[in-house]
């Protein structure tokens, strides 16, 4: 590729024809995290401390200390996460490929469904109507599922009953079939995990970790603004911080959107 | 007889808020056995242990045969008011503000004389019942109460200088997700608190007992996660300046101890919680408490915190939680000196193991929540700063005063 295209890239995103849709919500405190009984580990919140704000702590400037887990807010998860992807090279934040941090995605558009069911799960039958459409799913796509979840309120986003967190999510066969049939590079949720709220009950459980990370593959959570991006042609920049073995990592995901 | 208080007026935002001022503070070192009694709510006298006189104010010999050995010892509280008098122009700036102010003479039937404040249903010649109470600077006072029950006992203008009483006071109680929070939340409301915030963290996850706290009347829910410096921030920048008395409830139990556990996370969720907790609350809330410690019916009067007794020992099987809990109790003894000069209270009220679901394989005897809910309640209206609920917290503090090397081999079971 010659360069003269990369600054034709830069002109376009700077004259607005490539339009950049951030696809992340606000690391705050108050974001809900994933939850887990009570026994299990837990991710740390998200905090936000002051060192000094202009004032006798440091006069001139301001800043934070900030802690949070891995998986918190809008946030990547690397191979290394799961079981599965434990013994993959290259399989925490800090030594995939930066090359893997960019690649163009399709988005499936399942809102009208999830309004519908919470439990709303996507299967191989609907990824091929959605084909039938935008035609077949290309190698080293993300897969974004778009469910307008991301627009709920934060008691009805984690949703959580007595039985569990009810949103909606992919079920095993599809996830299988992404990652070996049409060999996605990853894939994304505007839930606050890649699987459904419901997973832990699919056999295998939890499904996208399962094959994703077996795969060597990525996942993208707590996404927002998907309903600004086309079904297919965006490209997504999601690059995690590059934490010393790190399983995944808070990260700002951002959309190149062709405006015309 | 005394009229009942009047639910106070919203504030005339002219007039400056009233500063708080103290009583005159020094004491002897042997003075604070009143101190530590009136901290417990006990009525303790110095007993001479060779003639076994009873003596006040404060000796190093017994008055009556001179012998050193001169112990506190719980008292019969029971005396006659031989004398009042008013004092209507006291040069003293905390008395003269709240004058005229009554103090009596009260021969007790156990021996000695004492100078008490008085309540105002106290009549000379009539029988009265004696107390220590903690007053303003946080010093031992003795107070004199008619021996029964008077109408509106409680709100006697002195008496209410000297306890926390929740009547017409706005409380936060900072976590209403915990049962405990849940029932000192319906315990502050039904003793006449007219309003009790109750705050929640993390809203968006649903809790039990839920329906029934949004439902009430007079308790309002809002969102405070007091791990969190913002939120703890915000929560007083709306209601900070009417927190007459906060009620900490952080809960944050977890078993074990070091070595059965890997790596401080755990640790960490727990010094989040409790610690860092307390003191987000502290810097949010504490300066206007303390700001408003004389302002009317209503001022600011009370800080409780709800803490293991295992802070003062530690219990292995609970080892880590334990040491949290340690770290607040030293924390509470900050505070209480902070908040001194506002003479806003602070209260430890120590627990055993509570009736929940993090104590459940814990056997009985357990602290009822509902205890501890009662039992804030009536802290507030004694005025205390230290209190044991339930049979576990008792013992361990009898034990650990007999013996504290015993106690640490026995917890180690
Ligand atoms: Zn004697």
């Amino acid at each position: 590729m010659q360069s003269k295209n990369l600054l034709e890239l830069a002109g376009a995103i700077s004259s607005g024809a490539v339009r950049v849709v951030d696809l992340t919500f606000t690391l705050s405190p108050d974001f809900p995290v994933i939850v887990l009984p009570p026994e299990f580990g837990q991710a740390a919140p998200v905090r936000i401390q002051e060192i000094s704000r202009y004032d006798g702590r440091g006069p001139a400037w301001y800043w934070n200390n900030v802690t949070f887990g891995e998986h918190t807010g809008t946030h990547f998860d690397a191979p290394i996460h799961w079981f599965t992807g434990k013994d993959l090279p290259n399989n925490a934040v800090d030594t995939m490929p930066p090359k893997d941090m960019i690649a163009p995605a399709c988005v499936i558009d399942c809102s009208a469904e999830a309004a519908k069911d919470p439990d709303f799960v996507l299967t191989v039958p609907l990824v091929e109507a959605w084909e039938a459409k935008h035609g077949r799913i290309p190698e080293r796509h993300w897969v974004l599922l778009r469910t307008d979840w991301s627009k709920k309120g934060w008691r009805d986003y984690s949703n959580l009953r007595d039985d569990g967190a009810h949103t909606p999510g992919p079920n095993p066969a599809v996830m299988k079939w992404l990652v070996e049939e049409r060999r996605i590079i990853g894939f994304g949720t505007e839930t606050i995990g890649t699987d459904a709220g419901q997973a832990g009950h699919f056999e295998p459980p939890y499904p996208a970790h399962h094959f994703l990370h077996g795969a060597g593959r990525y996942g993208l959570q707590c996404l927002c603004n998907l309903d600004q991006l086309p079904a297919t042609g965006a490209v997504i920049v999601a690059s995690p911080l590059k934490i010393q073995n790190g399983s995944g990592s808070p990260l700002r995901v951002i959309a190149l959107v062709s405006a015309s | 007889m005394i009229d009942p208080i009047e639910p106070p007026r919203r504030k005339n935002p002219l007039l400056r808020t009233r500063l708080p001022t103290s009583p005159p503070r020094p004491r002897s070192r042997t003075s604070h056995g009143f101190t530590r009694a009136a901290a417990e709510g006990r009525f303790m006298l110095q007993r001479c242990e060779a003639c076994g006189a009873f003596a006040y104010p404060a000796r190093e010999a017994c008055p009556a045969c001179l012998s050193a050995g001169l112990a506190f010892v719980d008292a019969p509280r029971r005396g006659t008011l031989l004398a009042e008098t008013t004092a209507r122009v006291p040069s003293d700036v905390y008395f003269r503000e709240r004058a005229p102010w009554r103090i009596g003479l009260v021969r007790m039937d156990c021996g000695p004389t004492m100078v008490a404040h008085l309540h105002a249903d106290c009549a000379e010649g009539a029988p009265v019942l004696m107390s220590f109470q903690l007053d303003k600077s946080g010093q031992a006072v003795a107070f004199a109460r008619p021996e029964g029950e008077t109408p509106n006992m409680a709100d006697d203008r002195q008496w209410r200088e000297m306890t926390a009483d929740p009547k017409f006071r706005r409380v936060l109680v900072t976590n209403g997700r915990s049962v405990i929070g849940q029932e000192a939340a319906a315990a502050l409301k039904a003793a006449g608190a007219k309003t009790v915030f109750v705050g929640v963290a993390e809203p968006w996850r649903p809790f039990a007992g839920e329906k029934l706290l949004r439902g009430q009347e007079g308790i309002e829910v809002v969102t405070l996660d007091a791990a969190d410096e913002k939120s703890a921030a915000d929560l007083a920048a709306d209601i900070g300046g009417k927190v007459d008395i906060l009620v900490n409830t952080t809960e944050h139990v977890r078993p074990g101890g070091l070595l059965d556990r890997r790596g401080t996370s755990i640790a960490r969720d727990e010094i989040d919680q409790a610690y860092l907790g307390f003191i987000n609350l502290a810097q949010a809330f504490g300066p206007a408490m303390r700001m408003r410690g004389a302002d009317g019916i209503n001022n600011s009067v009370a800080w409780i915190n709800i803490l293991s007794v295992y802070a003062l020992a530690n219990w292995p099987a609970f080892g880590a939680y334990s040491a949290s809990q340690a770290a607040c109790l030293s924390l509470s003894q900050c505070l209480r000196a902070e908040l001194r000069p506002g003479g806003v209270k602070v209260m430890n009220l120590f627990t055993g193991p509570v009736d929940t679901e993090w104590f459940q394989t814990v056997p009985p005897p357990k602290v009822a929540p509902r205890a501890v809910a009662q039992a804030i309640v009536s802290g507030l209206r004694g005025g205390l700063e230290e209190m044991y609920v339930g049979d576990v917290a008792e013992e361990i503090r009898q034990r650990l005063a007999a013996n504290p090397k015993a106690l640490e081999r026995e917890l180690d079971r």
